[in-house]
């Protein structure tokens, strides 16, 4: 399968500060990979660099498209959905509002790719005319996701998607991302501090650290790695 | 009791123009987080506009509507190219940035128009209704604006454009991960602002007179007005315009006429402003550490 | 624990203390520099441009004062136009009145201004942002309104004609070099004065207040009195400063301080540099000046041209010249001292390898 997604040398700053020096790193369409490392690794100053949300240097070819040097706005259009950390939600819009803000690029179907978001998300119609800022953490995930696939993105950006939510909440959400992978024929890059979890899920996955990467392959393959169980899994 | 209502409904009318103007500045700030001081002096522009266009002989509402046109194109044409340089510079930057264009519309349109007060043809006739509680003119003047403030509500409830809108003003980094160009958002408030000013210049100038100093009074109040009902609030800028509007009459009638009046009614809602900092509608901004 | 403070002053605001760096000897020797030729200025100057510059440096001061509430503490204001009204009239009334001499009614002057400043600074805490702009609008908007009414004092309408201060004998002076050495003196002192405010606890604590009022508040400062204290001390400033212009004008209307005055205040400030104390002499250079080259430039429409300049400032300094200026020049000193400390190194390590 040839990757949807290539970074090359892709260096990203904050400011002034380098926090991403020159990493390699490709995303196989139809299949998920996994970004794991600590905190302050540069893994979501490398998906804001993707969607041209900070400055960067290097080259980021997307289904045969330079990203690099576009805008944001382009970047989401072309089929690249981000779910950003901390969800993004537009908490004084209604929830229904903020899935037909997702399907801004897509409106023609709109309205079926709306019933199809609360068929994988049944609480969100429940709470169609509840403004997001009024859901729970572990709802408003689930929102942003929704938010994201209304944009029938070919490629699915996921920053921490598991940050400050309890365990279960964390699995259901888990759940149905492998669920979306079979069923929405989309490809996903994933950023994760739970590594766990995320390695079960993943086909491919990298470790950075400070700014680099250290190590890359399957996910099965790290998963394995006693280092890497080590530092990183706890055991 | 009969002048009481009387003086009411006239506060009503010249209320539905500080209301109006409230709201576009309510609009801008949501959306760019500034005042837009020039506001008034675009609208006084824009009425000048119509002025040209109704003595070359066009019919009132035929100008009415092109004065519209212009006038959102040139508020569009203004935040691309005067205030996006300082969207992201320091916010007094900006605000120096509307004052000029607020100086420069003033004096441009002195030099064009000259200063001399013109008359300024209203559409509608200046005849008393309801056993004289309120005249034509007033009532005519209400309904125009409230036929725009139904127009405007279902504009951004009901159409994607609008929601846009809202959402840029809201969360513009979310906005653009939709693939909304938040910048032409911006731009397209900034028309309707402009708009919705240019229709209360027209509604006001049969009755304040036309010259370039004719919204600077205009301006104060329904920047009190934005400010008391909260400057957030779309409903707010248009409650606080109607309540400055029916003060401001009131206070002229019963407390104290010329001058002082602004000063009183200014302290007044100064006063309610005490009571509640942020305005009536108005939410706090609730800051997380 | 004074020493700690003392330490951490160094790094902060305004002024460096002068001779602990290369960089402030530098600094030192221009303000020298630069008070040397302000002295000797007015002596090579015609007698109404020593006056237009008179109008600069108490221009320069009320932008000072303005700096202070709004660039160092973060309170806006768009009515320091009716301080400025208060202390013109403050030394007027006094003047025709009650015969005071011109040079004692300054610190009465500021001391009323600074009573405004905090009567109008209590209420003012409950307001932020652009309900504060109101709230000073309406008094910059009232102040003419009230000199007219209360005529008895104020003379209403036509104001107050004053006599303009007559140069020592012996010393050679017209009128208007006497006048402007005044003025220089005032501004050098509130400079100085402002320079230690800013550099010092309160300084420090106004910048604290302004960038993170929540993390000042919850350090124990106490926001309140120090915002307060912002509003009068900046008050008193521009109190001042309205003081000395109905002395060297000698005449006072209330025409004078319109709002524009106010905004004009405000424009200087954002000029020069708002968060700066050299800013407030470069605002009071474009308060005076800019005007007159518009008029100059164009005689049907000055204030577009007004307005236009204004705009440009805005585009290509936005944190106005100082603002603008300082930094760029820090860049520069910190570049000749890692040039010269490189340059060091290398003379060392030759040093080392000569036996």
């Amino acid at each position: 399968m040839a990757p949807i997604l290539e970074l090359h040398a892709l260096k990203a700053f904050y400011g002034q500060s380098e926090i991403v020096h020159g990493i390699d790193l490709s995303v196989e369409e139809g299949g998920m990979t996994v970004v794991l490392g600590a905190n302050g690794a540069g893994k979501t100053t490398t998906l804001r660099a993707i969607c041209g949300m900070v400055r960067s240097e290097g080259e980021i070819a997307f289904a045969g498209k330079r990203l690099d040097r576009r805008a944001t706005e382009d970047i989401a259009a072309l089929g690249v959905a981000h779910v950003p950390e901390g969800r993004g939600t537009f908490v004084g819009l209604t929830v229904e509002e903020n899935l037909r803000l997702g399907g801004y690029t897509r409106l023609r179907n709109a309205p079926e790719n709306i019933e199809r978001m609360y068929g994988y998300f049944p609480i969100l119609a429940e709470r169609r005319r509840q403004q997001g800022g009024a859901l729970s953490g572990g709802e408003q995930q689930m929102l942003a996701i929704a938010r994201a696939l209304m944009m029938e993105p070919r490629l699915l950006v996921l920053d921490e998607p598991s940050f400050g939510l309890a365990p279960r909440v964390v699995e259901d959400i888990f759940k149905i991302v492998e669920r979306i992978k079979k069923e929405e024929r989309v490809s996903v890059l994933l950023v994760e501090q739970n590594a766990n979890l995320a390695l079960e899920l993943a086909d491919h996955a990298y470790l950075l650290e400070t700014g680099y990467v250290v190590a890359s392959g399957s996910a099965k393959a790290l998963a394995d790695d006693p280092q890497i169980r080590r530092a990183y899994l706890g055991y | 009791m009969h002048e009481l209502l009387q003086q009411v409904f006239s506060g009503l009318a010249a209320g539905s123009i500080y209301a109006s103007v409230a709201l576009a500045l309510v609009m801008i700030y949501r959306s760019t987080d500034l005042v837009n001081f020039a506001q008034g002096e675009m609208a006084m522009f824009s009425t000048y506009i119509a002025w040209t266009l109704v003595n070359a002989g066009l019919p009132f509402w035929a100008a009415f509507a092109i004065t519209l046109i212009v006038s959102f194109l040139g508020g569009m044409l203004i935040e691309r190219v005067v205030i996006r340089p300082v969207e992201n510079a320091p916010v007094l930057a900006a605000v120096v940035v509307t004052i000029g264009l607020l100086l420069i519309f003033n004096s441009v349109a002195g030099w064009i128009y000259s200063y001399t007060v013109q008359d300024f043809p209203s559409p509608f006739p200046d005849r008393p209704l309801f056993h004289a509680l309120i005249t034509t003119r007033d009532l005519g003047v209400i309904a125009v604006t409230l036929i725009m403030l139904v127009l405007l509500f279902l504009f951004f409830r009901f159409t994607s454009t609008g929601l846009a809108m809202r959402a840029a003003a809201q969360n513009p980094a979310s906005a653009r991960l939709c693939g909304i160009r938040v910048g032409r958002m911006l731009a397209i408030g900034w028309g309707l602002a402009a708009a919705i000013g240019a229709t209360a210049g027209i509604m006001v100038a049969p009755v304040l007179f036309l010259d370039p100093n004719m919204m600077g009074g205009v301006l104060l109040y329904a920047f009190a007005g934005a400010l008391l009902g909260g400057i957030t609030s779309p409903v707010g800028a248009v409650v606080g315009g109607l309540i400055v509007g029916v003060t401001e009459n009131l206070v002229g009638t019963y407390l104290i006429a010329s001058q002082l009046k602004l000063t009183v009614a200014l302290a007044l809602i100064i006063l309610v402003l005490v009571f509640k900092p942020n305005g009536l509608f108005g939410t706090a901004v609730v800051r997380r550490v | 624990m004074e020493k700690g403070s003392a330490a951490i002053a160094r790094t902060s605001v305004g002024i460096e203390r002068p001779g602990t760096t290369a960089a402030g000897t530098w600094r030192w020797a221009a303000t020298l520099l630069a008070i040397a030729i302000a002295v000797v200025l007015p002596f090579t100057l015609r007698n109404y441009h020593v006056f237009e510059l008179t109008l600069v440096m108490i221009y320069a001061i009320a932008v000072l004062g303005l700096n202070i509430l709004t660039g160092y503490n973060g309170q806006i204001s768009l009515g320091h136009g009716g301080f400025f009204a208060a202390g013109a009239y403050t030394a007027a009334i006094l003047m025709h009145r009650y015969g005071v001499p011109y040079w004692a009614t300054l610190p009465p002057a500021g001391l009323i201004c600074f009573v405004l400043g905090v009567l109008f600074g209590l209420p003012a805490l409950r307001f932020e942002g652009p309900y504060l702009a109101l709230v000073t609008l309406a008094m910059a908007l009232a102040t003419p309104q009230l000199l007219k009414y209360f005529d008895t004092w104020t003379g209403g309408q036509q104001g107050i004609n004053l006599v303009k201060p007559v140069p020592p004998a012996g010393l050679g002076l017209s009128q208007d070099r006497w006048l402007y050495l005044i003025a220089l003196v005032a501004l050098l002192i509130a400079i100085r004065v402002a320079a230690n405010m800013l550099n010092g606890r309160t300084g420090r604590a106004w910048v604290a207040i302004r960038d993170q009022p929540i993390a000042a508040a919850a350090m124990g400062i106490d926001t309140a009195r120090y915002k307060t204290l912002a509003f009068g001390t900046s008050t008193l400033f521009t109190g001042v400063a309205g003081a000395l212009s109905a002395i060297a004008v000698g005449y006072v209307s209330p025409e004078s301080y319109s709002l524009f005055l106010s905004v004009s205040f405000l424009v200087g400030s954002a000029v020069g540099g708002i968060s700066t104390i050299g800013g407030a002499i470069v605002g009071g250079f474009f308060i005076q000046f800019v005007p007159n080259f518009a008029n100059d430039i164009s005689d049907a429409a000055p204030w577009a041209i007004y307005g236009l300049a204004m705009l440009l400032c805005m585009y290509t300094m936005p944190h106005g010249v100082v603002g603008s200026v300082k930094p760029w020049l820090a860049r520069l000193a910190q570049r000749t001292a890692a040039q010269r400390g490189a340059a060091e190194r290398q003379d060392q390590n030759d040093g080392r390898r000569t036996p």
